[in-house]
């Protein structure tokens, strides 16, 4: 679709950054970004992911020791100018003096390409983008949708070696939020470039990352694929972070986990479990008839078309959140049975 | 009809206001063309009292003219960079300088003449020269364009904006050229408005500062105002308003803001 060179890979070696009101943003972080692959930061506000990519992006420099490689090159003291990447802002940072096609022409400009040259990669941007139409507009008439796809234009225009975005979609209404993050993934998989994308939405991270970073104050909570961190969560903060986590207090004896609410048999459950956590969709509320499981009486129903979401008193702080595909109608009240896919409990 | 009773009030009222305000203009410009303002209208239009001030001052006007677009020239080469160091770093300092800028505005004019005379008199060449005016008018006309340019630059994210720059490979000076400068345009012109203005009509600063060969023409103004005729002295006026409106007119063209259209989001 459009050629960018070979894709980069990005090492950080104990990067950490102290601000100069002495606030620690990031603790000591060592990372490798393989070429090609779209890797996810995720975490909730202050957890360092946005200063984690600015020091990529060389709009920041780490602490004295940290060191950033592209491709095994030092480049920790280059400037974000000298460094060839693409960045998106989370306020699209496009400039207001120029038209659409000024602002996706600009990096060109300034690298002196011939203009003809400079207007046919502005062409080409703007049908990959599906705004040519717009090439003559103003920034201050465009709408927010349009502007990040200018933006994301704009920086993919100078052929980068990695594309930065910094909470692209965070300004804009959910549904063109849905719309927008399908066609950044076409995008990112259509390019083969290497591509470090920073949310806080868990949906977005999942659906883009061919792996998520997950942060929390400043360190990194766990590093894998989508699934992995889904269903096997390192921490008790990743597990509660992403999605929704169920959780039961009790003891454990003999393979059989107890609670308030009754028995679980759990033959690989280790001795000392006194906590475990599981996901909803690995509830499955049993047939009446059925002697066991765990009691629990529904304390609240949603019925949303494909699911029913039960929130269920067990006897616990939290009721257990309970998504069923059942046919059958739930009112607040009613006693119910419910068994767990031993595959899917955890001991944080 | 209680409606209508309130609006013809008002515009009473305004219209009162105005005469108030544009009565005078008027009858300077009249008194300005008249043969004998004692006699009146009824003595004849002339043009006679115009001509003399032309032949009698206008170096005065010139040199007015020259000294406010030097001292535009040294707010902006001065004033635009202070502002964008004062709106990048917001420090303690920076702050203080903001406000240690504003002083020669607050510190009556007279005061500010008379500690350079003092400090500076004694050096004869740039005391007799206009340069010696041009330090005064950039003292008191520099905060007006850093505040206007400062307001600019406060009210866009310009941090973002030149991080945007460097992304794609723009240097700083690419940044401010290609960024920067465009988007306070609308700050400079504000800026240049006012201190150009400001410059021509300043007075009581000028009127310490200057020597019989360096009179600007507010200063002769007063001149033809207190020792000559009165009709001298408004003709004056009159040479001055035909003098520099066409000037602020034109930078008040330049300064508009283009109208903003707003463009409803696409559906998908």
């Amino acid at each position: 679709m459009t050629d960018i060179g070979k894709p980069l890979a990005i090492a950080l070696q104990g990067c950490a950054k102290t601000f100069a009101d002495g606030t620690r943003a990031l603790e000591p972080l060592d990372l490798a970004i393989h070429a090609g692959e779209t890797i996810v930061f995720l975490g909730p506000s202050g957890c360092g992911k946005t200063t984690t990519l600015r020091i990529i992006a060389g709009l920041e420099e780490p602490d004295a020791g940290g060191k950033v490689l592209f491709d095994g090159v030092d480049v920790t003291h280059l400037p974000i100018e000298q460094r060839n990447v693409g960045m998106v802002f989370q306020s699209y940072a496009l400039f207001p003096n120029m038209t659409v096609a000024g602002n996706i022409g600009y990096g060109l400009k300034i690298r002196k390409t011939p203009d003809g040259q400079i207007r046919a990669r502005v062409a080409e941007m703007l049908a990959m983008m599906q705004i040519t139409k717009l090439a003559d507009r103003r920034i201050d008439q465009l709408s927010g949708g349009q502007r990040q796809r200018v933006a994301l234009a704009r920086a993919i225009a100078v052929r980068p070696r990695a594309l930065l975005l910094d909470e692209p979609l965070t300004a804009l209404d959910a549904k063109l939020r849905d719309t927008l993050r399908l066609e950044i993934d076409s995008l990112l998989r259509s390019l083969g470039i290497t591509a470090i994308y920073v949310t806080h939405d868990q949906a977005e991270a999942m659906a883009l990352g061919d792996r998520i970073v997950v942060m929390e104050h400043g360190r990194v909570a766990q590093i894998g694929k989508p699934r992995e961190i889904y269903q096997r969560p390192a921490t008790r903060f990743v597990a509660e972070f992403i999605g929704t986590m169920n959780r039961l207090t009790g003891t454990t004896q003999n393979g059989v986990f107890s609670c308030r609410a009754g028995d679980l048999a759990w033959n690989e459950a280790p001795g000392h479990a006194t906590e475990i956590l599981f996901r909803p969709e690995d509830i499955r509320i049993a047939e009446s008839d059925e002697a066991s499981g765990l009691h629990g009486k529904v304390a609240a129903a949603f019925f949303l078309g494909d699911r029913t979401r039960l929130f269920v008193e067990v006897g616990e702080a939290r009721p257990l959140v309970v998504e069923s595909t059942a046919r059958r109608e739930f009112n607040h009240g009613d006693a119910v049975r419910l068994s767990i896919d031993p595959r899917g409990l955890l001991v944080l | 009809m209680k409606h209508r009773g309130l609006f013809l009030l008002q515009l009473g009222f305004t219209l009162l206001v105005s005469a108030f305000l544009i009565v005078p203009v008027i009858l300077s410009i009249l008194a300005g063309l008249t043969v004998n303002y004692f006699v009146g209208l009824e003595s004849g239009l002339t043009l006679r009292w115009v001509i003399e001030v032309w032949t009698g001052y206008r170096e005065t006007i010139f040199l007015s003219i020259g000294l406010s677009l030097a001292c535009l020239a040294v707010t902006l080469v001065l004033g635009v960079p202070t502002a964008y160091v004062l709106a990048k770093r917001q420090t303690a300092l920076t702050r203080a300088i903001e406000e240690l800028l504003v002083m020669p505005v607050a510190v009556p004019g007279l005061a500010t003449a008379l500690a350079l005379i003092v400090t500076y008199g004694s050096v004869s060449g740039f005391r007799t020269s206009w340069a010696f005016i041009l330090v005064g008018h950039v003292l008191f006309t520099l905060p007006f364009m850093v505040r206007s340019v400062l307001a600019v630059l406060s009210a866009i994210d310009l941090q973002t904006l030149e991080e945007g720059a460097a992304s794609l490979g723009a240097g700083f000076w690419s940044r401010f050229r290609d960024i920067v400068l465009p988007n306070c345009r609308a700050g400079i012109l504000a800026g240049s408005l006012m201190v150009v203005t400001l410059s021509m009509g300043e007075f009581n600063m000028t009127w310490l500062l200057h020597t019989p060969f360096t009179k600007t023409l507010p200063v002769g103004l007063a001149d033809a105002y207190a020792s000559l005729r009165l009709e001298i002295g408004s003709a004056y006026t009159l040479v001055f308003f035909l003098m520099i409106m066409p000037l602020l007119l034109g930078l008040q063209a330049f300064a508009k803001p283009r109208p903003v259209k707003f463009v409803a989001e696409e559906t998908e």
